[in-house]
């Protein structure tokens, strides 16, 4: 994602954008792959024999193999796509969601329920910085 | 002649599906949400109209990063549902209405909106989570259905006055068919939502609310809100509210607010539902 858009000071947010879309394209190609059930089948045989056939970077393998789920967005992984490996492993959204954020699954549950992360100082990039 | 009456606007969250299939709808987490969602389904089941145009997105379902096209129309007879890594929902297959839906492509062409035309094309839960909300769990779906996918997970997807205007050309092309039918049009996405990155979570009601208020009192103002607006104010995948413009479009200028509920949350999301009727 470019540093220079009008979207780039919005915190913890990653446009997928054009660069984010050439870097990610392997690899959300392979988990697009695991919508087919014979592809699972061999994802779930063996992982790393499976991601021999898409041609991504050492760090993407390997985001992949340690379900690294805010790496795989570093590495230009579109969410819907990486729902895929999650859908895979039995993961929900809002787990998906803990584990980004690096917080338990029930405390992100929680704050689904009490009306969901607030807009107030989560808008700019400067107030996540400020609040350190 | 054709008629486009009315147009909705729903939420079309996976999770309210999912609630749907595996009998959870009673639950206290997905009561409240299925309670408001009862007067749009005798709405719906009152006014029986003939075929609806549901304005959707693909999740990596029938599309993929191959091939992006940023508004496509569905012209098959039928449309399976999609395996998103699941199995297909099971829910019915979706019947199509080609004659209608060729003569929508036609026109919306020649009147310069460039339509990708899809005779293959699986559903996922962003058309089928909106036909599960208004029609519930029928044996057959009460209403042949029209498929336009909009591209919104590559950016840019097209502006919301982009959307809008060919909502107008829509409308134009269904009051032009020379058939006796009653046509609602589905507008989905939304509401504000964030499901990706550390701020995933993101929730903004107060955004939500002048939303729905403005479809009605100042739809100017939602016409131009920019892209980068979406992605600050109601979240990454909030930006899915530029399809409800299209929906928007389609409808009388002075179109009127029958029914709107609102609920947070729904799994990430918060969860909105809007019926506009003509006057």
């Amino acid at each position: 994602m470019r540093k220079d858009r009008e979207y780039s000071d919005i915190p913890g947010t990653y446009v997928f954008d054009p660069e984010h879309s050439r870097q990610g394209y392997h690899l959300n190609m392979f988990c697009m792959s695991l919508n087919k059930e014979a592809n699972r089948e061999q994802f779930r045989r063996d992982e790393s024999a499976y991601l021999d056939v898409f041609p991504m970077s050492p760090e993407q393998r390997d985001a992949v193999l340690q379900r690294d789920w805010i790496g795989l967005l570093r590495l230009g992984g579109n969410i819907y796509y990486t729902f895929k490996l999650a859908i895979f492993d039995g993961i929900n959204m809002q787990e998906i969601g803990a584990r980004m954020e690096g917080v338990p699954d029930e405390q992100f549950k929680a704050m689904m329920i009490n009306g969901g992360r607030p807009i107030q100082g989560n808008r700019y990039q400067k107030e996540w910085n400020r609040s350190g | 002649m054709a008629k486009l009456f009315a147009g909705v606007g729903t939420s079309h969250v996976p999770g309210i599906g999912a609630a749907v299939d595996h009998k959870k709808t009673q639950t206290d987490y997905w009561k409240p949400l299925f309670d408001g969602y009862e007067p749009a389904r005798e709405w719906m089941q009152n006014e029986a109209p003939d075929v609806v145009i549901i304005v959707y997105n693909d999740h990596a379902s029938a599309f993929s990063l191959e091939l992006i096209p940023t508004f496509a129309i569905g012209v098959a007879e039928r449309f399976q549902p999609a395996d998103e890594g699941y199995g297909p929902r099971k829910v019915p297959v979706v019947e199509g209405h080609p004659e209608l839906a060729w003569h929508l492509a036609e026109s919306l062409i020649l009147d310069e909106f460039d339509m990708t035309i899809a005779n293959e094309m699986p559903v996922d839960h962003g058309l089928t989570v909106p036909l599960s909300i208004a029609c519930g769990e029928p044996d057959i779906w009460p209403c042949k259905v029209i498929p336009l996918c909009v591209n919104v997970i590559q950016y840019p997807s097209p502006t919301g006055n982009r959307c809008y205007q060919l909502g107008k050309a829509i409308r134009k092309a269904v009051e032009a068919f020379p058939a006796d039918l009653k046509v609602a049009i589905f507008g989905t996405g939304g509401m504000s939502h964030q499901l990706q990155g550390e701020r995933a979570g993101l929730v903004n009601a107060d955004f939500d609310i002048a939303f729905l208020d403005d479809l009605t009192r100042n739809v100017d103002r939602l016409v131009r809100i920019p892209h980068v607006e979406y992605l600050r104010e109601a979240g990454s995948e909030g930006a899915e509210l530029v399809m409800w413009m299209i929906m928007r479009g389609a409808l009388d200028d002075d179109a009127r607010e029958v029914y709107r509920h609102f609920h947070v949350p729904a799994s990430n999301t918060a969860a909105g539902l809007i019926i506009l009727e003509n006057p």
